[in-house]
């Protein structure tokens, strides 16, 4: 035991082990009442985990050049290869939907108002890199829909409207967002020039990125605190030690509570695995069991789940209004993720929790979920007349929540009287 | 929050408990990574057992096979070559074989099935060169063997090592078995291991 | 607050459940049963002769379904690897994709994963699927494929066998190629039901203790 003190001591000189410790772990006090819905700020660190790890184990014996035989490589010919897979292909949508639920958290009670603007700032920013992500890591395995996917959403950026990159050589193309396509691709088409870029992006760079993010959005946090479902800020009640009265340590007691959170989603998680990895469809989908045929185009092109909101919204936009239909779609999708950036701003609702605004926050609010919900079922469906309709509608209400409700609504609605401490806690 | 009346003993148990089967679930989650690293399905049919014919193998001969990336070499013993085995083995190493370098049927005088057909492995147990066939006796051999180029390493015509060279063991006799008189199945004992 | 989050479930039913449906009625479940050995034996053999000299699977390896089916690598070798002379090769066959272009307007696609592409009802209908129709340039064509380029290669069988020995014959096929999808589905469940049960029993330790330390939180 001495020995160990004394190593513990040497580093401790020269290393702050001991007070990051305490600061993040021991003697950061987090409020007493979370909920349910804050288990998924460390799910998304399990998930974060389960990807890494998972994915650095299919780099192995992966090879980018060679997509999709290489997938059935890994899922036939290495030895729990498929376990290996699955875990990483079904990760993706789980790192989506404890992301999404985890941001819904922080919509309903407030969590990205001041003073955890940059909480937020820096969680959008872990979003939107966990969309480059998930988008490049769909086109590796090199399926019939990963082949299409790619094009329509690399075919985008043709409808850049302006000459925003004079750097890039148009070569022969006619404006520059085909010369950017081109670039992306690094091709005239989708070929082993863009998969062996999207690669090293998925593998190396975009997950550099994201561990950095994840690290900030966690400093920052414990720079200011957690929020509560009760939207109170804990520090303004301290006890004679300075230690706020409704905190506790965020070690062992919700490390201890996040445990049995985590072997749940665990279950849930080992459940689809085992039994649905392709998630009838919605997971891994069936057109990309084919090899990528730049002759065939499936059926119906769709997004993965996580991305149908975006999806569409750009479908939904087809107005031709002093540029096209296509611009204005991507302008549609743009905003729509990065109107969320302005979130902390443009709630200016003086109540910060849902539990104590008043009946218009709760309604408008559980229709913006629905929206979302709606929206992206219609992303991965055909765009059919109704479908159309309703996505145009969702779209409408989607900005409107963002830019009218949100700053303006509290001043139609009479809020409840916000307690000085927090309530509940067992 | 108050810590009156804890029950520390059963804290320790129930961490102690949910620790130990932890450890137990996360060693076992490790079994799928570390047992990717072995051979896949595709590797080890690559390096599945390998057919030599030796019906057209002359007296004095040596035939060069592929086995998993290695060079295999079947020779075909004369009958002054195999005399000249008992000859040499004050200078040996290892003339009995006592290493364990061959299966337990190629552990005899002849180190092989067959005594004439010569069954080794051709990369040098020093540092993985392939050795030179001498047929003929030389300098160095003066009953034929194999040379090592790289540091010097000699085997006598059983892959048995001399003494003063670097290479400390034995050439190394593959698993291997007589599927009919003229084949050999090199890296399987499905066939005849019984001269 | 937990009535606000019944509304917002509620209204979502709908969609979820067009979400979770959405299977084709048109097709006939297809009698799939990846435990039934004899009934996937009986399919590879199937495949073998009817299938194989057209359609590859070139992901599954021999050595693999012998072991799978339980068939003897020595028969497997014998009788149904006629390209190579290796038990862990895969199951490649002998054509040439162009001379197969020409002969029947497209390339026969491989098969080791058309039961997930597809879905093994679908595959199932369009093997008993086959009808006779003149105006076709094989004299065939096809329910749920109309106009296909395949021939009807069962043609022989369908005449010399009943209709419920033929439809059994080709459930067979179809339960092969959903095994040849995906072999390592029977472990994969199996393994399930392990870490399910495992994950339950750490559940409960990490509930006690949790339990116990939140006494402390008034």
């Amino acid at each position: 035991m001495r020995v160990v003190n004394g190593l513990i001591d040497w580093v401790d000189a020269r290393l702050p082990v001991v007070n990051t410790y305490k600061k993040h772990m021991s003697e950061y006090y987090a409020p007493k009442n979370f909920n349910f819905w804050y288990y998924f700020g460390v799910l998304s660190m399990v998930v974060l985990v389960n990807q890494l790890l998972t994915g650095i184990w299919l780099t192995m014996f992966f090879s980018p050049s060679q997509g999709f035989e290489s997938v059935e490589y890994i899922m036939r010919d290495v030895q729990w290869g498929w376990l290996i897979r699955y875990m990483h292909a079904v990760g993706a949508s789980a790192f989506f939907a404890v992301v999404y639920i985890h941001m819904f958290r922080g919509l309903m009670y407030g969590s990205y108002k001041p003073p955890r603007e940059l909480v937020w700032i820096f969680g959008m920013l872990i979003y939107v890199a966990l969309m480059a992500e998930g988008f490049l890591g769909y086109v590796l395995p090199w399926g019939n829909m990963s082949y299409w996917g790619a094009q329509v959403i690399i075919s985008l950026a043709g409808a850049i409207p302006f000459d925003v990159l004079p750097f890039i050589d148009a070569n022969d193309a006619k404006e520059i967002g085909e010369a950017l396509t081109t670039w992306v691709r690094g091709d005239y088409l989708l070929s082993t020039a863009t998969v062996n870029k999207f690669f090293a992006l998925h593998v190396v760079a975009i997950p550099l990125v994201l561990v950095a993010l994840v690290f900030l959005h966690i400093l920052a946090l414990h720079e200011v605190g957690s929020n509560n479902p009760d939207g109170v800020e804990i520090k303004k009640n301290k006890d004679e030690n300075g230690i706020p009265k409704d905190g506790i340590p965020f070690h062992p007691y919700y490390t201890v509570k996040d445990l049995p959170g985590v072997i749940i989603f665990m279950m849930v998680f080992a459940v689809v695995i085992f039994y649905f990895p392709t998630g009838g469809g919605y997971l891994i989908e069936k057109p990309n069991f084919a090899p990528a045929d730049p002759l065939k185009t499936p059926d119906h092109i769709a997004p993965v789940w996580y991305y149908g909101p975006y999806y569409a919204m750009l479908r939904a936009t087809t107005i031709d209004w002093f540029i096209s239909s296509k611009a204005w779609g991507l302008i549609a999708m743009g905003g729509a993720i990065a109107i969320l950036f302005l979130l902390p701003w443009l709630d200016r609702h003086p109540v910060k929790s849902i539990r104590y605004k008043g009946l218009l926050s709760k309604i408008t609010l559980a229709l913006f979920v629905v929206d979302f919900l709606i929206l992206g079922y219609l992303g991965t469906q055909p765009a059919t007349g109704l479908a159309k309709t309703v996505a145009q509608i969702g779209t409408v209400y989607y900005f409107l929540f963002f830019i009218v409700i949100l700053p303006f609504g509290h001043r139609f609605e009479k809020s409840k009287p916000v307690p000085e401490r927090v309530t509940g806690g067992h | 929050m108050s810590n009156d009346g804890v029950n520390t003993s059963r804290r320790t148990f129930l961490i102690g408990l949910t620790s130990a089967i932890g450890a137990a679930g996360a060693v076992g989650l490790a079994v799928p990574f570390v047992k990717s690293w072995l051979p896949s399905a595709k590797a080890e049919n690559a390096g599945a057992p390998v057919q030599v014919d030796i019906s057209k193998l002359e007296l004095g001969q040596r035939v060069v096979q592929e086995w998993r990336g290695q060079p295999v070499w079947v020779v075909n013993r004369t009958d002054k070559m195999l005399e000249g085995l008992s000859q040499i083995e004050g200078s040996l190493r290892d003339p009995n074989s006592e290493e364990d370098q061959q299966p337990p049927y190629a552990k005899n005088q002849w180190r092989s099935i067959k005594k004439e057909y010569l069954v080794l492995i051709g990369t040098c147990t020093h540092l993985g060169c392939s050795p030179l066939y001498e047929q003929e006796p030389t300098v160095q051999l003066d009953h034929g063997g194999f040379f090592c180029p790289c540091h010097g390493s000699m085997f006598d015509l059983a892959g048995r090592v001399y003494q003063g060279v670097p290479a400390p063991t034995n050439l190394v006799v593959p698993p291997h078995s007589y599927l009919s008189e003229s084949v050999i199945i090199v890296g399987s004992e499905e066939g005849e291991t019984q001269a | 607050m937990k009535k606000f989050f019944a509304a917002i479930l509620f209204s979502c039913l709908p969609v979820l459940a067009v979400a979770a449906g959405g299977h084709d009625a048109e097709y006939e479940k297809a009698p799939v049963n990846l435990q039934d050995k004899v009934s996937l034996q009986n399919g590879a053999k199937l495949f073998v002769n009817y299938c194989m000299g057209c359609h590859s699977l070139e992901y599954l390896r021999y050595g693999r379904m012998a072991d799978d089916l339980g068939i003897p690598d020595e028969l497997v070798l014998k009788y149904m690897n006629f390209t190579s002379d290796k038990i862990g090769d895969p199951m490649q066959n002998a054509m040439d994709k162009d001379d197969a272009k020409k002969w029947f307007g497209t390339a026969p696609p491989d098969l080791t994963l058309e039961a997930r592409l597809r879905d093994p009802d679908w595959l199932y209908s369009y093997l008993i699927g086959f009808y006779e129709d003149e105006s076709r340039p094989f004299g065939y064509n096809n329910k749920v494929f109309p106009n296909v380029g395949m021939p009807h290669v069962m043609a022989g069988m369908q005449e010399a066998v009943d209709e419920e020995e033929f439809k059994a014959a080709m459930g067979d096929i179809t339960n092969f190629l959903t095994y040849a999808a995906e072999p390592i589905a029977p472990t994969r469940e199996r393994i399930g039901v392990y870490v399910l049960v495992f994950l339950a029993i750490l559940l409960v330790p990490a509930y006690l203790l949790k339990k116990e330390y939140w006494k402390d939180v008034h």
